[in-house]
């Protein structure tokens, strides 16, 4: 099985290069996913640099670009890759070795829409009540991962990344909005307003594509911004 | 050499150092940045990736919001859980406080699945009774079964808010002390820049979670190699109870990956090659929801005893298409996304091939209830070791004593990490001044981590590693005997000889994961060296350990905690048996 992978160590290297690695047909399973495969290839070769940790989808780790699409190695079965396999860095950031990339500026805009619950009124003595149909609001919303498949997939997070929150932030100011808990939707609101933060979405939808978790920023976004209008109005 | 060389190491200083990312570290570390300490979080890779993010099913806490419940009754099955060997002061502390920090952990934005009536959903996990040893109580909160994830996500988002200083993808090489014994923080390793930075603090908390990794086929993420423990070992630290390692039931048969017991607490069950339902054989009462030694040893015997099912009669079947589609999409989501990826299967319509797989160490870092870690003196009390903390799977309170019940780890983290947390706030009150760390201790630290940049021609840490792992699933896995332990004793002496002629290829310093995985190696090493000593040592059968040799637990001669020293000494002290407020619980014979 071959593959052509994107090899960079600032040490050593002027610049980056795609190297062809190869793993015999034998120690190939028909169920393995592709962080099997970059583990053997490992292996071979030690200096081969990559993320990972849980290897079941959930920790994010894993995110790079596998055939010209983002996606999570550890879920992505290496049958339905085209060969070559071709292995590169989640695109648009900055690369520090190999497949590992710098994520400080999605990191800075995750934490620049304030991540966090926020209640004004003095807590109870229990557990705020919710039912089950404000709970339901928050699925597909709570379960992000934060491996960035989505927002460097997205052609605004590229142009703009210091400006756009990206899908992956948003999708998370959203999270927040629509919780029957928190009572800092305004502030929320007020902090998304301008040309970039939110309104950079062109809705071209990558983020969906590519999300391993099908989850959908774009659906999100479009629901702050709904609610914006209105706030505005 | 080292002392040279030792003035060209950056330093940074905090009030507390917390070493790991986890459950456990980011609820400490929470607790002293709202008490205005200066706390620093290192850990190896961003906290969000920390491997509490993989818990699946619950937290317990006695709620009663489905059925009748209270703490003591919490206590109660956590103490037969654990075959009597958990400290019961520990326990009723956890149990007692475990209601309010669910509610707590709500407060702070966790997505708990609700009930009609608005309240936290509670379902029914392994090893819970009524009324002591009654009926099945429900008593796990879940965030369907992300809950896990939903705790790390929430408490991180919480240190957020809170501008906890944190450390991402810093790899910590080993404890640093002053003469006295105090211990001042850590050497850690940017892993991006491979440069190490001394980080002084006055107290030092260890949240570095288990060593899932020291077996072949386990459930744990690949970062679980032990590194906090085995730094308490070479800090001469011992580390208690090694010899309990938990065997989850329901693994993804020859994968590994772990299917939550929420899985069977929503209704599922194990059948067998004939299409029978045998727990009821072993656990007439709870049946399914048996703790989980004893549904693993049966699960185990079912297939050793040829009543497997598939071609190769090889691991048993988890059914749970009776559930029907509505529950399984509602409650247990991940689980399904997780058997369609890696099986293929929609367990909507089909079963789920299981295994039983390594899962969890109950040993660890001995501690008090305040997260203390705390080492036998000359005359046999204990005391705690100044300015040490540790909680969480890297530590042994001992809460979840000789088997820990599903529910419990992701409860004994928040709690513990809170205890930490709020004892360190009053050290921190009564050492005001920093300490000067010795030049010895340094220097060893810079040695070890000097120990990779050795050139030569050698095995390699993959090689090794895989060897190790073999090893332990071999020798050391549900079923033990003393010639099979004493074989895996001398296999693992063995390794740790050749791991002196491992050598690295890479020598590159920015973001060198080849050097990171031999740290880890050596770490899994000395606790491979723990576990099998610990467990041929102990000469009964209780809870995770289970000697086909000695089958039954013996409570006259063990009775008691085992501490496994580093160069192979064992030691043993008593088990706390005296609760705080309430009458403790006798050793009685466990049944379910």
């Amino acid at each position: 099985m071959r593959f052509s992978i994107y090899r960079y160590n600032p040490e050593t290297d002027a610049a980056p290069t795609m190297q062809t690695m190869e793993l015999a047909g034998a120690d190939v399973t028909p169920d393995m996913m592709l962080l099997e495969a970059l583990r053997l290839l490992k292996a071979q070769d030690e200096s081969l640099t990559f993320r990972h940790s849980c290897g079941e989808g959930v920790c994010g780790s894993d995110a790079m670009n596998i055939n010209g699409r983002n996606g999570l190695a550890c879920t992505t079965p290496l049958v339905d890759l085209k060969q070559p396999i071709t292995i590169r860095p989640l695109p648009g950031m900055p690369v520090i070795r190999d497949l590992v990339v710098d994520l400080s500026q999605f990191y800075h805009q995750y934490r620049s829409i304030k991540p966090y619950l926020v209640v004004h009124d003095p807590e109870p003595e229990m557990e705020y009540l919710q039912t089950p149909q404000e709970r339901d609001k928050l699925d597909g919303l709570y379960e992000c991962i934060l491996c960035g498949c989505c927002s460097t997939a997205c052609p605004s997070f590229w142009w703009n990344p210091d400006k756009f929150r990206g899908p992956a932030a948003l999708l998370q100011a959203y999270r927040f909005i629509a919780d029957s808990r928190d009572q800092a939707t305004a502030e929320r609101l007020d902090a998304l307003e301008g040309p970039y933060r939110l309104f950079r979405c062109h809705t071209v939808m990558n983020c969906v594509d590519v999300c391993p978790k099908g989850l959908n920023p774009t659906k999100a976004i479009g629901q702050i911004k709904k609610i914006m209008l209105k706030h505005l109005i | 050499m080292h002392g040279v060389n030792n003035m060209t190491i950056p330093m940074r200083k905090f009030d507390t150092l917390v070493i790991g990312a986890g459950g456990g570290g980011l609820r400490a570390a929470l607790q002293l940045a709202q008490a205005d300490a200066n706390v620093a979080v290192v850990s190896k890779v961003f906290p969000t990736r920390s491997h509490t993010v993989a818990a699946q099913g619950g937290m317990n806490a006695a709620l009663a919001n489905v059925l009748p419940d209270n703490w003591h009754w919490h206590m109660y099955d956590t103490v037969k859980g654990g075959d009597f060997l958990g400290d019961q002061d520990a326990i009723e502390y956890m149990c007692h406080a475990a209601p309010r920090l669910v509610v707590e952990l709500e407060h702070i934005g966790v997505p708990f699945s609700r009930l009609d009536n608005g309240k936290i959903y509670q379902r029914p996990f392994g090893g819970q009774s009524q009324n002591f040893g009654g009926a099945q109580a429900a008593r796990t909160c879940a965030a369907a079964d992300r809950t896990g994830h939903a705790i790390l996500h929430a408490l991180y988002q919480q240190n957020i808010r809170a501008k906890t200083h944190f450390f991402d993808e810093y790899f910590a090489i080993d404890l640093i002390k002053d003469d006295e014994g105090y211990i001042l923080g850590a050497l850690v390793l940017e892993i991006e820049t491979g440069e190490p930075l001394i980080i002084q603090a006055k107290t030092t908390l260890i949240a570095t979670g288990g060593a899932g990794q020291l077996f072949r086929t386990n459930t744990n993420a690949r970062i679980n190699t032990g590194d906090g423990m085995a730094m308490a070992l070479r800090a001469g630290i011992p580390l208690q109870d090694m010899e309990f390692f938990q065997f989850h039931p329901t693994g993804i048969a020859g994968k590994g990956m772990l299917i939550s017991e929420a899985v069977r607490g929503e209704g599922g069950y194990l059948i067998n090659g004939n299409g029978e339902r045998f727990m009821e054989r072993y656990a007439p009462n709870a049946k399914d929801l048996a703790s989980r030694d004893v549904v693993s040893r049966a699960v185990a015997t079912e297939i050793h005893e040829g009543r497997g099912c598939g071609a190769n009669k090889d691991h048993i079947l988890l059914k749970v298409d009776h559930l029907g589609a509505d529950v399984i999409r509602k409650r247990l989501p991940g689980i399904r996304d997780m058997v369609m990826t890696f099986l293929h299967i929609d367990p909507i319509d089909a079963p789920i091939p299981i295994f039983p797989t390594a899962h969890y160490t109950m040993g660890g870092i001995p501690t008090n209830r305040f997260g203390q870690v705390v080492v036998p003196q000359q005359q046999g009390a204990e005391e705690p070791v100044p300015g040490l903390y540790a909680v969480g799977e890297c530590a042994c309170v001992s809460v979840h004593g000789a088997n820990r019940l599903g529910g419990n780890s992701l409860l004994d983290i928040v709690v513990f990490g809170r205890a930490a947390g709020n004892h360190i706030i009053d050290y921190l009150k009564e050492n005001r001044y920093s300490r000067i760390a010795s030049q010895h201790s340094i220097d060893a630290a810079l040695t070890h981590l000097a120990r990779w940049e050795r050139r030569g021609e050698g095995e390699t840490v993959d090689g090794l590693r895989n060897e190790l792992k073999a090893v332990m699933d071999h020798y050391c896995g549900v079923f033990r005997t003393e010639d099979v332990l004493r074989v895996g004793l001398e296999k693992v002496l063995q390794i740790e000889q050749r791991l002196q002629n491992v050598y690295l290829k890479d020598h590159s310093k920015i973001f060198n994961t080849a050097r990171i995985e031999a740290f880890e190696l050596e770490n899994l090493v000395d606790l491979a060296l723990a576990t099998v000593a610990s467990a041929l040592a102990r000469k009964e059968s209780r809870g995770a350990h289970m000697r086909i040799d000695y089958p039954q637990r013996d409570d006259v001669k063990w009775l008691k905690h085992s501490l496994f020293f580093k160069g192979g000494a064992l030691d043993y002290k008593p088990v706390r048996m005296k609760p705080l407020t309430v009458e403790g619980f006798s050793p009685k014979p466990r049944v379910y």
